[in-house]
């Protein structure tokens, strides 16, 4: 058996009345790269949060480093980016090296204080997204794509082997998403660390990952990056609900 | 005055007693401004309110009660709504802010109910409600002094779980924070203090102790640390010169102390808008 970073068993979840995931199964594996696609409400977030222990399944289970969702405990493995990260309150007394920090809380055990190497692992990572120079700055005096950066580096801080991104990079302009993604990129490739990101740029990134899974209340498709691509459009559309163009970059470069 | 400081045994208690709370409140104040649970403290105060005014009916009636220290029972109906709140927030999960009117009110009702079973206001309940300079004795000093290291060592030992849990409460509990513990031991902190400091600052002063302060901090501080110091001195500021205003003219300190901290909060907004003014002036001159 190969070892499964995250292992979803039937799960299945409703708000209230509304079914929102239906009897989903899906194995990460080490050094994977997964893009979890798929339209506005579909359940991504939700899905997201079912595998970090913010929401209960239903039904099913969840399996973390072959460890069951409730009894894990090396949650310092986990790296994370929410999709409304930046919502917190702008007025926050707090600077871009103590949010980053943070990150470092459970890995420094508890009753610690911070150590002047926690404080340099929080610059470096700041390093990491570009933002070293903004370290001693508040954070609500930050852009919204500047502060995403922040989060970014937040996650990465602890360095987990598990990275859980849910929309990262919106508000992040174009010449930052390409590092962005070459960093991702190099993070699963040369220190094998396993990605799960969630996202709408899916030419973009369908290229980095290693496997893809469309979700739309169920899991549509899920396999390797090869196997996707290989996908015609009009399957892709009849998940989605509406027309989905693929650009495969490498095709178009050709055809110029 | 410190003449009369070192004489008086009475004043060294209060002065003592204020200068620790005017640590301690403002310290804890500032985690509770940014997690905006301000109305919480008031909601403990009123209930401590109510433990005071129990007690001090009891005492009238009760030989038992007549030689127990009401602060203790302030303090243990303080701890008790504390704990209460938890409890309604977790039912209420979509209006947790129900759980603090519910509370508050429930603090006054008793209150009210105990003010007029023991026939009215009597000197000492005024003293309870906004503080006194003079009725601070040595056992309410020991009762600060053991209350203030507890809530020392718990923000020195869970500062960093207590940050993050500020900051941003899901990522807490992602990163494996024990949320729901240290949630409700800060609870139990927040009454704690209440009951620390309502001999000096009284009962429904408390609050404005612990967030006005913090309101003038985070208008001078770019990080939590700076925000941390600035609220401490400026509950340090407020506290002196409220004790001594009020020894001097023979008024409740509580009045005192709240009214000197928005003064500090009102010079601290204006400076800083003068300074926003100058920076201001500065860009345009430069561009001209
Ligand atoms: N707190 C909630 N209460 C009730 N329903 C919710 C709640 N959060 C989400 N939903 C519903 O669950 C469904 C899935 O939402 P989810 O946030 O998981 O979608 P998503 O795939 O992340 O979408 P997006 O691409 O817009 O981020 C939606 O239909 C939404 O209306
Ligand atoms: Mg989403």
């Amino acid at each position: 058996m190969t070892n499964h970073i995250i292992q979803l068993d039937d799960v299945s979840f409703s708000y209230d009345h509304s079914i929102v995931l239906d009897h989903i199964h899906l194995e990460v594996g080490e050094g994977e790269f997964w893009a979890l696609i798929g339209p506005n409400g579909s359940g991504k977030s939700t899905l997201i949060n079912i595998i970090l222990g913010l929401l209960k399944p239903s039904s099913g289970s969840v399996e973390l480093f072959g460890s069951d969702i409730n009894s894990f405990k090396h949650r310092e493995r986990i790296g994370y980016v929410s999709q409304k990260s930046n919502s917190f309150n702008s007025g926050f007394p707090a600077t871009v090296l103590e949010v980053v920090r943070s990150g470092l809380t459970r890995k420094s055990g508890l009753f610690r204080s911070f150590s002047k190497k926690d404080e340099q692992k929080a610059l470096k990572s700041l390093g990491i997204v570009g933002m070293e120079s903004f370290a001693r700055q508040n954070i609500g005096e930050l852009s919204g794509g500047q502060q995403q950066r922040v989060f970014i580096a937040r996650a990465l801080v602890g360095e987990p082997d598990l990275l859980i991104m849910d929309e990262p990079t919106v508000g992040i302009d174009q010449q930052n998403v390409a590092s962005f993604y070459s960093m991702l990129n190099e993070l699963n490739r040369d220190h094998g660390i396993a990605i799960v990101l969630v996202t709408h740029e899916i030419d973009l990134v369908t290229d980095l990952a290693t496997h893809v899974a469309c979700l739309n209340r169920s899991i549509h498709f899920h396999g390797i990056q090869s196997d996707y691509k290989k996908m015609d459009d009009e399957d892709i559309s009849n998940w989605y609900g509406h027309p989905v163009r693929r650009v495969h970059q490498f095709e178009t470069e050709v055809d110029q | 005055m410190i003449s009369a400081i070192l004489s008086y045994e009475f004043l060294q208690n209060a002065f003592l007693s204020g200068l620790i709370i005017g640590f301690i409140a403002p310290l804890l104040g500032l985690f509770i401004v940014v997690r905006r649970l301000a109305l919480i403290a008031d909601a403990l105060s009123h209930v401590a309110l109510a433990g005071i005014a129990g007690s001090l009916y009891l005492s009238q009636q009760v030989l038992f009660f007549t030689g127990l220290n009401p602060v203790y029972f302030g303090i243990a109906s303080a701890v008790g709504g504390s704990l209460l709140i938890e409890k309604l927030r977790g039912m209420y999960r979509h209006y947790e802010e129900l759980a603090i009117p519910v509370i508050l009110s429930a603090g006054i009702g008793f209150g009210a109910i105990f003010i007029s079973l023991s026939k009215g206001f009597g000197s000492d309940l005024v003293g309870y409600l906004f503080g006194s300079v003079s009725a601070v004795s040595r056992q309410d000093l020991v009762i600060v002094i053991v209350i203030a290291i507890i809530v020392i060592a718990y923000i020195r030992f869970l500062y960093k779980e207590l940050f993050v849990l500020s900051f941003d409460p899901d990522y807490a509990k992602v990163s494996g924070v024990n949320s729901k513990y240290i949630q409700m031991v800060f609870m139990v902190i927040t009454a704690l203090v209440i009951g620390a400091s309502m001999r000096i600052v009284g009962i429904l002063l408390v609050s404005s102790l612990m967030t006005i302060p913090v309101a003038a901090a985070m208008q001078q501080a770019k990080s939590f640390k700076g925000a941390m110091i600035y609220s401490i001195i400026f509950g340090e500021a407020a506290v002196i010169v409220g004790l001594i205003i009020a020894y001097y003219l023979d008024i409740a300190p509580g009045g005192t102390i709240v009214v000197t901290s928005i003064g500090i909060l009102l010079f601290v907004l204006t400076w800083k808008k003068i300074q926003g003014k100058r920076n201001a002036r500065i860009v345009e001159e430069g561009i001209v």
